[in-house]
């Protein structure tokens, strides 16, 4: 026999290593994360714009509900906040808007809400499911005015990710408007735990759990995401090449 | 092995352009889509039935992280192993589903694929079982038919295991969920869907070894030629 393990494994090795190298090329790795493009396009493609994320049954609920990234800011700014029950805590929405909000969470709480009982899926493969109440992010852009060039929606966190870098996360307006995308300040019917982005998170469901941004702080309506960040929409999407459009 | 040329060997025509192009493209998306899936699954490397699944949650298989020499990349990185496990699949599904129409055309499938009634039966199945587990292999131009086992795993893998591992793959997207929800109702669950796309990756792995190990015991040189070429020498009949 030509073949022994061995080789095969020498081979299989070298086929791996070939192709690592070849993801160190600049124009390969150009090609291969383009893949991301098709996706958003079928994917858009193929969903009617207000196709709903699959709601679940009460009994369907995960009995704990993992937290997904950053557990606690503990900054200190963040710190006085919660010791003060998030009462000196204001949503600054900003940009290319006709008019910039502060908006308190007793106020946020007032407005018209949404609940809904929705899987959330980490980047990692796990899933928990939990029912979100919330406002409609549509219903924050209209009272504030979305201008005619504005193309997407900048989420700013309170969590330093290291190096005085804080967490963001963007969306498109296909997702902004889409009626399953809220400002969540309660799950599980219990106003939102440090871990899980208290006082206020962005749920945009047809996305993995990276896109949905704890501790906001800020929604900036910007015509382009160059000049944010290094400019790729989010936090993992500058720092390790994660996709953008999180839909798969 | 690889017979010695007899004068009355002859070369034919194997295996259709169509066929070759299409085994040396997946052989390689494949192996792509199995090494970058290990480096994903290594991301979360628990398995769950049903809806939901996290560390909370009773996990039916939990596994060690997958070494470096069979994942891509060969370094844990999550977002790497992503996007090659992404940029190949849609590949993959594409050629798959060119492949399949062009089979159905060509007849591909209804000469060489299909069961015919009088193979169909306890005995001949018996005696393709016996055949094999005493490597009595065809010869003259009964080689150049696909016995019944053949035929079956063929079948599986093309209508059953590859079709499987695609629509398992999408209904772990969030997006295509929105999109197509029937596929969250068809295999009963994301987390569902992620054990069955993992199991159905390991079934096509063992497929690989018994594929693999069939042409080394069936004249290598022969196949491999035959596959590459479409040529394969066909000697005379032995009694």
């Amino acid at each position: 026999m030509i073949l022994t393990r061995r080789t095969l494994l020498l081979g299989a090795t070298a086929t791996l290593a070939g192709c690592d190298r070849l993801a160190r090329d600049e124009r390969f790795r150009e090609a291969l994360f383009s893949a991301e493009n098709f996706h958003k396009w079928a994917q858009r493609g193929l969903m009617a714009p207000d196709a709903l994320a699959r709601e679940f049954r009460p009994d369907q609920i995960s009995p704990i509900f993992r937290a997904n990234g950053t557990a606690n800011p503990d900054t200190p700014a963040y710190k006085a906040l919660w010791r003060g029950g998030f009462a000196d805590w204001r949503l600054q929405v900003t940009g290319l808007v006709a008019r910039d909000l502060s908006l308190s969470l007793a106020q946020l709480r007032s407005l018209p809400h949404r609940e809904q009982i929705t899987r959330h899926d980490c980047v990692e493969g796990w899933s928990a499911i939990g029912k979100w109440r919330g406002v409609p992010l549509k219903t924050i852009l209209d009272g504030a005015g979305l201008k005619s060039r504005a193309r997407y929606i900048v989420f700013r966190c309170a969590d330093d990710m290291g190096g005085g870098r804080p967490y963001y996360e963007s969306i498109d307006l296909a997702d902004a408007f889409h009626p399953q995308t809220i400002l969540a300040f309660a799950l599980n019917d219990r106003p939102l735990s440090v871990a899980n982005g208290a006082p206020l998170r962005l749920r945009v469901e047809r996305q993995l759990g990276y896109k949905q941004a704890k501790y906001l702080m800020g929604i900036e309506a910007v015509d382009s995401l160059a000049t944010i960040g290094k400019g790729k929409g989010g936090f993992w999407e500058d720092h390790a090449d994660y996709d953008w459009y999180a839909g798969i | 092995m690889g017979s010695t040329a007899d004068s009355a060997d002859r070369m034919v025509r194997r295996h259709r352009l169509s066929t070759r192009l299409w085994h040396g493209l997946n052989a390689l998306l494949l192996y792509i889509l199995f090494t970058s899936g290990l480096g994903i699954f290594n991301a979360h490397p628990r398995l769950y039935w049903g809806q939901y699944g996290a560390n909370f949650d009773h996990g039916w298989l939990e596994l060690d992280r997958f070494p470096g020499w069979i994942t891509l990349p060969g370094h844990y990185s999550l977002a790497l192993s992503r996007h090659w496990h992404l940029a190949a699949a849609p590949l993959f599904a594409f050629t798959l589903l060119a492949y399949m129409i062009w089979s159905l055309a060509n007849r591909h499938i209804v000469r060489d694929l299909a069961f015919r009634c009088e193979e169909l039966t306890l005995r001949h199945l018996w005696q393709d079982i016996s055949d094999h587990a005493r490597l009595r292999f065809p010869t003259g131009e009964a080689v150049l038919r696909y016995g019944l086992l053949q035929k079956a795993s063929y079948v599986g893998v093309i209508f059953v295991a590859l079709p499987l591992i695609i629509l398992t793959g999408l209904t772990m997207s969030p997006g295509m969920n929105a999109a197509w929800p029937w596929l969250v109702d068809l295999f009963g669950g994301r987390q569902s869907a992620r054990s069955i796309h993992f199991i159905t990756a390991f079934a096509l792995a063992a497929f690989f070894l018994v594929h693999i190990l069939m042409v080394l015991l069936s004249g290598p040189v022969n196949q491999i030629r035959a596959i590459i070429t479409g040529r394969y020498r066909l000697s005379q009949d032995r009694p």
